[in-house]
Order: structure tokens, then C-alpha cells, then sequence
């Protein structure tokens, strides 16, 4: 259990957080044919577009409303019609997805009222799906905007049909299917890896958002100026007729619930699925659910990753560490690390979530990697995104880079760490580190300790 | 805002540039760029234009008054180099909250100030306005004044927020407010007739180290880069060079005329990319010095430097010369680096199957079809589709661009090279023309290429879908292959 606190400063050093209306970008970015907006002006999509870019080694749709001083003090009811009425033709999506900005908070874009308006104008915009969501810079961070995209796309595109449960268990259609609500803090390739532990059961899983259809660095046949690959509009639609949610992360409950209040679909949180125990729920649910027992291949990985913790404690036991993530990774990851015996030292995050609370340390800051970098002295291994280079630099400690943005590494795509498979692989990963820096005994090792024992109990002289 | 309103006018007129003068006043009023239209736009801001022309000064604290977007976005991704400080890659900003923007971010950005100052000890802090701080009235150049005034250390507004304009109003509004509270407020501990400074080159991946051993072999003394690998003091006292050298067109040229007209320091308009622009610049350089009262002698020991430097060079280029013989580039970039390549390229047998003009001034336009004749395929705006369409039916051999486009030509399945800000590798002078032919032939040469475009065994109809993943929401797009679905699906 660790006490939350808020960093005082004024000015924030070397953040850690990024904004909420690209993580909402990146949401809209699983959906299939999709143009994600960003109404604001072209820095805002500007900074986000290469900032994913540079994460994810791929091209990036992502358009701005351009809004400029008079535009911003007028109102952006012209620059979002604009923006639709090109997109729609030039990039003919399926689905647009909109989150506003602070710029456009600050003045207070009714945008839900404009789309309404620019709609009645324009009779070939009236039937085509667009999801808006508020997402203030000045608020919260990039899981927020994430999870509240998410909900949105719930609330706005899921059918609204509700089945009584004698009706909904004899549905034909769904009695195979759940739905997936991942968190941010997932990549592509975990997402691949839990589509086959779903499927190991007979289950068929919609993951909404799917990134690993649109950002998984596959090669495409065509140029596409929208996402290619990702959560169809039709799945999307048909949701509410899975036998049950599975949302993955704290921050994705909102939009379970979402889901659940417009189509009784119950819904489970999955706060973490990295960890042996942790796993171990999550098949026993979708083996109670399927009614198919664990299949050997899944008795074996976990088998496999016992094995693993068995040969890493060893380097695991009471190593301090640093870590700097947004919650739900820094409890998936955390929480991982305590299970093998770590102690976490130095623990920095973004923004508010229930599960700071239950994060196995002393204290959890809402802070930056300055706040990191004074705490992380002494510390044995230093967890965060690419950003953290340079303290990693300054400290010396050893540095596993993990979440948003990894823009100097290769493959933060198909990074895995869910799934039996996924944990065992982070033991090794990990503990690879330990090994590498592992302190080798000197002559001087012990000399301080024989200082101190013989300023404890002087020997007597002879 | 009405400064800044005036301070743009002022930098929309701008006498120096020709394209500027060309124009009716009223057009000029409207400013140097299209009106960016909503929904079919790219690229940055002013506030980030303005971050790109200052960050490289590598001494200073680099604060950005605002929302987390505008700096913790976008922090540390620049590859300009620093030889001494590395605190211009520390980052800082203030973050405001909901309760900033309805009371005002005035008294955070004050307090950040100060904490930076106590922690940090830079010898001055540059303050960025942003979009969101400009719209709810906070005052940074008050704030600054007042910061000045009780820290004893300069702190400098620098009045762009993202929403004025495009990333060259950005360079150009970052350029006013050198002018304004940096340039002339200090003074060099002594001078030669050599000095001179480079205005408009930000060290990207060490640039401008490229040119500066070939610059103190003359003797020559770069008095201030504006702003790469700068001090903030160099800054301060640059008033004080013989002359200067603009690089990169016309981002920076009204820094380069204003310090023309208030401390008379002469420039001229010239590349470091290219070997006959490379010579060029060292001609012009030595001129000016000479003119402004350096030794004559420095012309002869400059053309000496001149010859040896291209002998050597030309003798490097040769063996590409027959691998390179009618490879065709296509060429996606802003305006000067354009034509600056294009001679060395096509020295060394390379063909510009197009080039993109978007940025380029008409007298750029006219130079490309000078060098490149009158059948110079010139796009003003090309969509990826376009460039994506070129690629794959292999009208270019491979595309040199920034960044962001890279993934046009490697979906395509053909080479790519950055030669944008985001870039690793140095192409300046005489050494970096031959990185950069280095570079593509090396791209162009890569193993990787024949075994890429064969296609899967199996993958012989392209037609048949896949009926594994078909359910599972993958889009199949119309031709697209199947097998990578495939692939993934037995992973």
C-alpha cells in the first residue's frame, strides 16, 4: 500500500506525462479506416504525429483542424466542417474520430453542437460515424485520453440493443465471442498474444482498439491515407453481442461499464497480465467461460514460467528499483517486479488511478523524471520510456526502456509482456540486466565492513 | 498581443527577401505562407519553429510556458549536437493545470523561473509562449521583465505561440526576439578581422563541426552559430563579426538583415551542402572578411583550401561514379537543400527523377531548372499517394526526404534516405557530400532489397483472400496480400 503524492513544483523537469488528446489519437488509431482529428492547431498534431512516427516506425494518420488566433477567438464551427468535408474527401474514411485540445477547451468549442449543425448542412457527412471526445491538454494525461476515446467510441458507435440474458445465452451469434478492451499501456504484439490465448479456449475475442491490425508495421499493397487494419466498424456495431468484456487495465473499466449499461454485455476488469498469478485468473475466467480446460500448450508456458522465476529470484531478490510510467504499466510492471522479490525504490507516475494506491512501495509521486533521477540513487535498474536516456546517462544505472514513446530502440511494437509466455520472457529480459551488472568481488569488497566491525568491538591489541 | 501582432507584421514585411517585395502590400499583409487549410494540413507551428531556431543554444534553459502537449510531446527529439552544455536537452515546462488557465499561469512561470535558476544555474532562461497562455492573457514578456529584474539574469520572451502561424513564422519570430533582448547585450573579450557568424545552421548531427576545421585552418573565427552548438554569450555579442553567412534560407533572414543595418555587418545568402556550394561559401566568406578589412592574402590561402578540398573530394566521389551511373533519385524536401545537392548528386552520375518545391522561393525554382534543364519534374505539392505511386512502379530508385515520409517509400518496398532535422548522419562540406553519396549507395546496395519484393512462395494469387484472419477484423483492402495476415495469425 503506498501513500500518493503530488510533486510541488512549479515547473515540470524532464516530464514523463504526455498529452490526453494523443493518447486519444491513438485509440481512434485501432479503428479500421479511420481519420483521428485533432482540433486544435497544426503543432498539436504536429508534435503527436512524430512523436508516433518515431514510436511506432510507421506512417501516421492523424489530421488537424488548423485553428489559428482568429479562428480560436471566433469559434472552430468552419475550421472542423472543413476539416471533415476534406477529409471525407480526400481520405474517404469509414469513421472519424475528433478530440479537441486545450486551445479549444480554453475557448469552449461546443463541438458536440457543431457536428450536429455541419451535418444537417451537409446531407453526405449525416450518416458517416464521427466520434468526439474532450480531451484538455491542461487535464489528466495520455491513458485518460485513451480510456475516455474508448468510452466514447463505446457510447457512440455500439448498438444499443439489449438482449434478456435467456435470449442472450441462446444468441447464435455471440456465444463465442468477447469482447477486449485494452489499455494503453498494451502493445500491438501483447495484443496478438492474447487474440491466441482466446482463441486457445475457442473464444473469438474483438479488441477494441486494435492496434495490432493497424500498427503492427505489417506492409500493406496499397498507400492508405486512413489506419489500415484495426476494429471494423461492423465489430464495433455488433459488441453488445458478446457473452462477456474483458477489459484489461483499471482505466479501461469506464468503458466496460459503458458497454454494460448499453448492452448488459458483464465485464470483468484485468488489472494486470503480467505475473504468474495474474495469469492464472485470467485462463481459469476464460476456461469457466468457454467451458474448453486449459489447453497443454498454456499448462506448459506456465510451467515454463515458473520455471523461469525459480532460476531468476536469485538476481531479482531485494534489487532496487526506478520506476517512471504512466499506472496502469507502472502496476503491471510493478506489481510483476514485487512478485519476484524487487523493491521499488523510486516510484514516479502521471495521473491519478485507484490502483496507485495498491502499488507494492512506500510511496507513489505524481511527478517527472526529475523527480525519478533525485529518487533513483543507489537504485539497480531504472524502468521508464525512451525519455529516460539521458538520466540513464547521468546515473550510470542500468535501463530497461518501457511504454510511450521508445523512439531509439527497434520493435516497440511487438514488445510482449502479458501472457505466461510474455512474463517469462520479461524474467529473462530482466534478469539479464541483473546479470550483466552484477557487482564482481574486489579485495575491498569486505574492507568496510571490517572498518566498521572493528569500530564496533575494538580488538584488543597484542 | 498587439506587440506580437506588430512584430509579425513586421516580419511578413520582409525587404531582404525578393519573393516578399514582389508582392502587393496587401498580399503582403497575409504573410509568406498559404493559409493552411483544415483537415489537409502538416507540419509544425510557430511555437515550434521557434524551439527549432533556439534549442540549439546549448547553455540555456529552455522553459515552455504551457499545457504538457507542447513540450511533453515533443522534448529531445532534435539531433542538434552540443560540444560543451547539455542542458538545451533538459527539459522544462510548466505544465498548467485547469486551475492556470482559469487564474492565470503568471505566478507559476515566475516560480518555475526561479526554481530553474536555483537548480540549474544557467546563464539565462529563454521563456516560450504557447497557444493556450496566449489565449487566457498571461503577459510573459512582464513576467520576464520582472524575472530579469530580481534574478539578476537575463530571461527572454520568446513570444510564439503555435497558433500565429507556420514553423517559418515560428524561425522568424524566435529570430526577433534575439534581436530584441540577446543580440548587442554583451561584448566579446577580443575581436579579429576573422570573425564572422553562421545565421540559420543548427549542428544537426554535428554539421557544422564538419565545416569549422576547414574554417580554423583559415584562420577564420566563428564568432556566433546562430544557434547551433551556441553559447548563450556568443549570442550576446555576435554584433561584433565582420561578417555573416545565412544558411538556411530564408529562416533566419531577419536576424541576418537587422544585424546588416544596425551593427553593419554584411551576408550573403549560402549552402553548406554541395561541394560548388561549399566552395562558394568559403569564397563569400573570405570576400566579405576582406572587404571588411581582413588581409587580401586570405583569398589566395581560401582558394588553396578550395582546390585541395574539391581535388580530394572530386578523387572520393569517383568510384560511385560507375555504381551510382543513372540511378534516379526522388527528391522530397524544403526549398534550399534541394538545388544545393542536386549538382554533386548528379556529378556522380545520379538522375533527379522529381523534386518537391513546396517551400522553394521562384528564384530556387529557377535555379533547379538551370541545373537540372527544362524537363526538371518539379511538384509544388505531391501527395503520398503520388510519391507512393512513383516508388512502386519504380520510376525512382530511391527517395531522399524527412522523416515523417520515409514510410511511403519503404511500404513501396524502396530505399529511403532522411536527409531532414531528424537525421543522424552529417552532410556538410566537402566531407559530408561524400557521407551522403556514401549513404545512398548504401541504401541502394543493401542485401535486403532482392529478397523483400520476391514474394511469398505460396503467395502466387494475389486475389484470394484470407479466410483465417477475415473475421478478425484486419482489413483486406482490395489486392492486398494475404500472407502477412497469414504470418500473423501462426505467430
Amino acid at each position: 500500500m503506498a501513500t500518493v503524492v503530488t510533486s510541488k513544483k512549479a515547473c515540470s523537469v524532464n516530464p514523463l506525462k504526455m498529452s490526453q488528446p494523443i493518447g486519444a489519437a491513438l485509440a481512434f488509431m485501432g479503428l479500421n479506416k479511420c481519420m483521428p482529428v485533432l482540433h486544435g492547431s497544426q503543432g498539436c498534431t504536429a508534435f503527436g504525429l512524430v512523436l508516433f512516427v518515431r514510436h511506432f516506425r510507421e506512417a501516421i494518420p492523424l489530421q488537424t483542424t488548423a485553428m489559428n488566433e482568429v479562428t480560436t477567438i471566433m469559434g472552430g464551427m468552419e475550421n472542423i466542417e472543413q476539416a471533415l468535408m476534406n477529409i471525407h474527401t480526400r481520405a474517404k474514411p469509414e469513421i472519424i474520430g475528433i478530440a479537441s485540445t486545450g486551445l479549444t477547451e480554453t475557448k469552449g468549442d461546443d463541438v458536440d453542437g457543431y457536428l450536429k449543425l455541419i451535418r444537417v448542412k451537409h446531407p453526405e457527412l449525416a450518416t458517416l460515424p464521427i466520434v468526439y471526445i474532450s480531451t484538455p491538454d491542461y487535464k489528466d494525461a495520455f491513458q485518460d485520453g485513451w480510456a475516455k476515446a474508448v468510452r466514447r467510441i463505446v457510447e457512440t458507435l455500439v448498438e444499443d440493443k439489449k438482449f434478456p440474458m435467456t435470449m442472450f445465452n441462446n444468441n447464435a451469434l455471440g456465444r463465442g465471442v468477447v469482447n477486449v478492451l485494452p489499455g494503453a499501456h498494451l502493445t500491438p504484439g501483447d495484443l496478438d498474444e492474447l487474440r491466441e490465448i482466446i482463441a486457445a479456449f475457442g473464444l473469438s475475442a474483438t479488441f477494441l482498439p486494435d492496434l495490432s491490425g493497424s500498427l503492427d508495421g505489417h506492409i500493406p499493397d496499397d498507400f492508405s491515407p486512413t489506419t489500415f487494419g484495426g476494429t471494423t466498424l461492423q465489430q464495433i456495431r455488433a459488441m453488445g453481442d458478446a457473452r462477456m468484456t474483458l477489459a484489461i487495465g483499471e482505466q479501461m473499466r469506464d468503458a466496460a461499464q459503458a458497454l454494460q449499461d448499453k448492452t448488459d454485455v458483464p465485464y470483468e476488469v484485468f488489472d494486470r497480465l503480467t505475473g504468474l498469478e495474474a495469469n492464472d485468473h485470467f485462463l481459469s475466467v476464460l476456461s469457466n467461460l468457454s467451458g474448453v480446460p486449459v489447453p497443454v500448450k498454456y499448462r506448459r508456458l506456465r510451467s515454463q514460467l515458473v520455471d523461469a522465476m525459480l532460476d531468476g529470484h536469485f538476481f531479482f531478490g531485494r534489487k532496487k528499483i526506478a520506476l517512471g510510467a504512466e499506472p496502469d504499466l507502472l502496476w503491471s510492471v510493478g506489481a510483476f517486479l514485487a512478485d519476484m522479490g524487487c523493491e521499488l525504490a523510486a516510484v514516479v507516475t502521471t495521473t491519478q488511478s485507484p490502483m496507485l494506491e495498491k502499488m507494492p512501495c512506500k510511496e507513489v509521486l505524481i511527478g517527472d523524471l526529475e523527480d525519478l533521477e533525485q529518487c533513483a540513487q543507489g537504485c539497480d535498474l531504472l524502468i521508464t520510456h525512451a525519455h529516460g536516456r539521458q538520466m540513464a546517462q547521468r546515473t550510470g544505472i542500468p535501463f530497461l526502456r518501457m511504454g510511450v514513446p521508445m523512439f531509439d530502440r527497434l520493435g516497440a511494437a511487438h514488445r510482449v509482456m502479458v501472457g505466461y509466455r510474455g512474463t517469462r520472457d520479461l524474467v529473462f529480459e530482466i534478469g539479464n540486466l541483473f546479470l550483466a551488472n552484477a557487482h564482481e568481488a574486489s579485495p575491498e569488497s569486505w574492507a568496510p565492513v571490517m572498518e566498521e566491525r572493528n569500530a564496533s568491538t575494538p580488538v584488543a591489541a597484542h | 498581443m498587439s506587440t506580437l501582432s506588430t512584430t509579425i507584421q513586421d516580419v511578413f514585411n520582409e525587404p531582404a527577401c525578393g519573393k516578399n517585395q514582389a508582392k502587393g502590400e496587401k498580399e503582403r499583409k497575409k504573410g509568406c505562407t498559404k493559409q493552411l487549410q483544415p483537415g489537409a494540413a502538416a507540419g509544425g507551428c510557430a511555437f515550434d519553429g521557434a524551439k527549432i531556431a533556439l534549442q540549439p543554444i546549448t547553455d540555456v534553459a529552455h522553459l515552455v510556458h504551457g499545457p504538457i502537449a507542447c513540450e511533453g510531446n515533443s522534448w529531445d527529439n532534435r539531433g542538434a549536437k552540443s560540444s560543451g552544455s547539455l542542458l538545451y536537452r533538459t527539459s522544462f515546462t510548466t505544465d498548467i493545470n485547469e486551475t492556470d488557465v482559469v487564474f492565470g499561469g503568471e505566478k507559476r512561470l515566475f516560480k518555475s523561473v526561479k526554481e530553474i535558476i536555483d537548480k540549474y544555474n544557467p546563464p539565462a532562461v529563454f521563456v516560450y509562449q504557447t497557444c493556450v497562455t496566449a489565449l487566457i492573457g498571461d503577459d510573459i514578456e512582464a513576467v520576464c521583465k520582472a524575472a530579469t529584474q530580481k534574478f539578476g539574469l537575463p530571461i527572454v520572451p520568446i513570444n510564439s505561440p503555435g497558433f500565429v502561424g507556420n514553423k517559418n513564422l515560428g524561425n522568424k519570430l524566435a529570430g526577433e526576439a534575439l534581436l530584441e533582448y540577446v543580440i548587442g547585450t554583451q561584448e566579446p573579450e577580443y575581436t579579429t578581422p576573422y570573425d564572422i557568424n553562421i545565421i540559420g545552421e543548427y549542428n544537426l548531427g554535428g554539421e557544422l563541426w564538419q565545416i569549422k576545421p576547414l574554417l580554423d585552418e583559415l584562420g577564420i573565427r566563428i564568432l556566433a552559430c546562430i544557434s547551433g552548438d551556441a553559447r548563450y554569450r556568443e549570442v550576446a555579442y555576435s554584433h561584433r563579426a565582420k561578417a555573416a553567412m545565412m544558411v538556411c534560407s530564408k529562416a533566419m533572414i531577419n536576424i541576418s538583415r537587422k544585424m546588416e543595418e544596425r551593427y553593419g555587418i554584411p551576408f550573403f545568402e549560402g549552402s553548406f551542402y554541395g561541394i560548388a556550394d561549399m566552395s562558394d561559401s568559403l569564397r563569400n566568406i573570405a570576400q566579405l572578411l576582406v572587404q571588411r578589412g581582413a588581409p587580401d592574402e586570405l583569398l589566395a590561402r581560401t582558394e588553396a583550401v578550395i582546390t585541395r578540398e574539391e581535388t580530394r573530394a572530386w578523387a572520393r566521389l569517383e568510384p560511385y561514379k560507375q555504381r551510382l551511373q543513372g540511378k534516379r533519385v526522388l527528391l522530397i524536401t524544403g526549398g534550399v537543400k534541394s538545388w544545393s545537392v542536386v549538382a554533386a548528386l548528379q556529378e556522380v552520375g545520379i538522375e533527379i527523377v522529381g523534386t518537391s518545391v513546396k517551400k522553394s522561393t521562384k528564384e530556387d525554382k529557377e535555379r533547379i531548372k538551370e541545373i537540372m534543364g527544362d524537363d526538371a519534374h518539379m511538384f509544388d505539392d505531391m501527395t503520398p499517394r503520388e510519391m507512393y505511386k512513383m516508388l512502386k512502379d519504380a520510376k525512382a530508385d530511391i527517395m531522399l526526404s524527412g522523416g515523417r515520409s520515409q514510410f511511403i517509400a519503404l511500404k513501396a518496398k524502396m530505399p529511403w534516405l532522411d536527409i531532414n532535422q531528424e537525421r543522424h548522419h552529417a552532410y556538410a562540406g566537402y566531407d559530408g557530400m561524400i557521407a551522403l553519396v556514401e549513404e545512398i549507395d548504401k541504401a541502394l546496395s543493401s542485401p535486403i532489397w532482392e529478397q523483400v519484393r520476391k514474394p511469398a512462395p505460396w503467395d502466387t494469387d494475389l486475389d484470394v483472400a484470407d479466410p483465417v484472419r477475415s473475421d478478425t477484423g484486419c482489413a483486406v483492402v482490395p489486392g492486398a496480400h494475404a500472407p502477412i495476415q497469414q504470418v500473423k495469425e501462426a505467430s
